[in-house]
């Protein structure tokens, strides 16, 4: 059995939210009460529509958002409990890779100075030793020494976002986040910053946490899937059996609903009525006034993550035993 | 299906006038779309594929965009010689077109129900206002907005993103256009959503026989929608084919890339074919092929000479511009459909 380098339990974002009337302080569960575990050497996709809480889980993990509650632990230590100053010296383990490299790269700075810049922040090495760094790893993500004198903005959305791997390896971390790191490129260079992580996932022994929208992308790339809606994991498995044999019926709505490059693929599509904002409820599956299958029960009580079979597991009623 | 040509593009060229000079970002295209017809134009960033929708709808930003030469032919009016004027009474009633993102096309300050309104009685001084709000509510359930009478008081942000696509596509609709261009119309939108617009837009297709340009990167939404295919890049159409050609039968170095690049939700494959290189900028490669440089195939003669559109079927359905035409391809394709 593979090692558990990422243990999240019951992690919880709530935002306050301000309601027409003023005595009453109402959240956005954002990130409502999530586990799962993220083995060494693994990809986890984390997929789901526009706030489901995909971005939110991530940035708590790194803390970026301070979780409200629950733990997260990190080869066995609860990164929540750490103080700012222990949090920081931790994220030398932990790095994350952003869906905009136009806004997560500072523009005045040159990349050399960018990819320095984690490097005095953790106190690696000396002058003549970061800067040898610096070409190593600027070859690495597959561009030029010479690349490091030239600002963001001289390069293409697809050179930005090797800027932005690199960034994120500088440190040697053991996992990264990586947010949507594909989506803003287009489909040609998509393939390539992906072929990337997966060599540099080899090569160095890196465990990802891949977040991102595109289903056929996530499947590519990602070991395990977990599937969020509205702040909870609906669906865990193993990519192979979550795309073969999807059990959740959101789950099952959003492989149908996505479109097959190949014009003799016919299948029976499943198109759910609605929007995400339109199934609020607080009571209840959070699912259930969009899902075709809905009962009574579904409105009453919150379904658990069960695993229903080996390593497949499913928030829903359908399954339940009892 | 066959029908009759409704709009014809010929040598269409769209140049922009900058500091770092001309920049051709469409470079001497021809294409068609017959009645009824859905139309996809597929291409990756800068490859054209928006300011050729925005020179059909007269909305090239001038200065510094122009029209440098060429023809765009909707029945027998050139939309090229039509003056602003003109153009307005054109744009919604025979033309119409939907943008990405609703919320920056949808005036923020006015209720749905005004800019619906709105537009009916430009097209139609005739009608009285209670007659336009009953047609825009008409609209509005046509394509499934639910409880239309309330919506029409509502400000665009009070809707979502989908119900935002929807308004903009009824608003489209309003006069029977012939032709409606739908400019990345679900990029914008979550898969559960695009599913939802993209089956409605079908389905308005088929019922009212208006013709769709559809402009997208999405390979999947072309599979899904589209009857015919453009691929550009570079300012160029590169290849153009019946949707299952194209997909079966890619002839194009770039069209072939591009399928194999795009990971397919349906299995996993083990290595991804990827594009080497990056997208050129509009305008950046003036001689040769404009793909020479990405490509596995390239030789001398794809450096210094830009290939013609070559014919791949006998119907003349299937083009592509590439020399390997010449080498590999049937004895037909040998045929030169358009000289360079």
């Amino acid at each position: 059995m593979q090692n558990v380098l990422l243990k999240v339990n019951n992690l919880k974002k709530y935002f306050p939210k301000r309601t027409t009337s003023f005595k009453k302080i109402s959240h956005v569960k954002a990130v409502d009460d999530v586990s799962f575990e993220v083995f060494e050497g693994e990809t986890l996709g984390i997929v789901g529509e526009s706030g489901c809480g995909k971005s939110t889980t991530g940035r708590t993990i790194m803390r970026l958002l301070e979780p409200t509650s629950g733990s997260i632990e990190f080869n066995g230590e609860d990164l929540s409990r750490l103080s700012k100053k222990g949090m920081r010296q931790k994220r030398r383990d932990i790095q994350m890779v952003f869906q905009d490299p136009y806004a997560s790269l500072n523009p005045r700075h040159t990349v050399q100075k960018i990819l320095e810049e984690p490097l005095i922040v953790h106190g690696i090495g000396n002058s003549q030793e970061r800067k040898e760094k610096v070409a190593e790893y600027l070859e690495i993500v597959g561009l030029d020494s010479y690349h490091g004198k030239r600002y963001p903005h001289q390069f293409s959305g697809g050179q930005r976002q090797r800027v932005g791997i690199a960034r994120a390896l500088m440190t040697n971390p053991k996992l990264i986040i990586a947010d949507e790191p594909v989506s803003a490129l287009d489909v040609s260079i998509q393939a390539q910053v992906l072929n990337l992580m997966q060599r540099l996932q080899e090569d160095l022994k890196l465990t990802y946490i891949f977040i991102a929208h595109d289903l056929g992308v996530v499947r590519h790339i990602s070991d395990r899937v977990a599937v969020m809606y509205l702040g909870s994991v609906v669906e865990l498995a193993e990519s192979e059996s979550l795309y073969a044999e999807p059990l959740h019926p959101y789950t099952q709505a959003l492989l149908s609903a996505v479109p097959i490059p190949d014009p003799t693929f016919e299948r029976e599509k499943m198109i759910i009525a609605g929007d995400i904002a339109s199934s609020v409820t607080d009571t209840g599956c959070k699912f259930q006034a969009r899902c075709p299958y809905a009962t009574i029960t579904c409105k009453m009580k919150i379904p658990d993550l069960v695993e229903v079979k080996p390593g497949h597991s499913v928030a829903c009623h359908l399954y339940s035993t009892d | 299906m066959e029908g009759n040509v409704l709009l014809q593009v010929k040598d269409l060229e769209t140049t922009f006038f900058t500091e770092d000079g001309r920049v051709p970002a469409v470079d001497h295209i021809d294409f068609h779309i017959n009645e009824g017809e859905i139309l996809g134009i597929v291409g990756e960033s800068g490859c054209g594929k928006s300011v050729t929708s925005l020179s059909i709808m007269g909305l090239v930003p001038s200065p510094p965009g122009k029209i440098t030469s060429g023809q765009i032919l909707l029945g027998d009016i050139d939309l090229t010689k039509q003056t602003e004027k003109q153009m307005r009474k054109i744009r919604g009633k025979d033309v119409a077109m939907i943008f990405q993102e609703p919320m920056t096309s949808l005036n923020p300050l006015y209720t749905i129900g005004n800019q619906l309104t709105e537009a009916i009685l430009l097209h139609n001084k005739k009608l009285k206002k209670k007659e336009a709000a009953s047609k825009a509510i008409e609209m509005m359930k046509l394509v499934g907005l639910p409880r239309a009478e309330e919506l029409m008081k509502d400000y665009p942000h009070q809707l979502s993103g989908g119900m935002r696509q929807r308004v903009m596509i009824a608003m489209a609709l309003l006069c029977n256009p012939k032709l409606l261009i739908a400019d990345e119309p679900t990029t914008a939108l979550d898969v559960t959503i695009q599913a939802q617009i993209l089956k409605l837009m079908k389905e308005l297709n088929s019922q009212f026989k208006t013709a769709v340009l559809l402009i997208t990167h999405d390979l999947g939404v072309v599979a899904e929608v589209c009857e015919r295919v453009v691929v550009m890049y570079a300012g160029q159409i590169v290849e153009e084919a019946p949707v299952a050609e194209i997909f079966k039968n890619p002839q194009h170095p770039y069209t072939k890339g591009l399928l194999q690049s795009v990971p397919d939700m349906r299995y996993k494959k083990d290595n991804l074919y990827s594009i080497k290189g990056n997208v050129p900028k509009p305008g950046s490669i003036e001689m040769g092929c404009r793909f020479a440089p990405r490509c596995d195939y390239a030789t001398e003669r794809c450096v210094t000479e830009n290939p013609p559109l070559y014919e791949v079927s006998e119907m003349n359905v299937h083009k592509s511009r590439c020399f390997l035409q010449e080498t590999e391809g049937i004895a037909l394709a040998e045929r030169v459909v358009e000289g360079q």
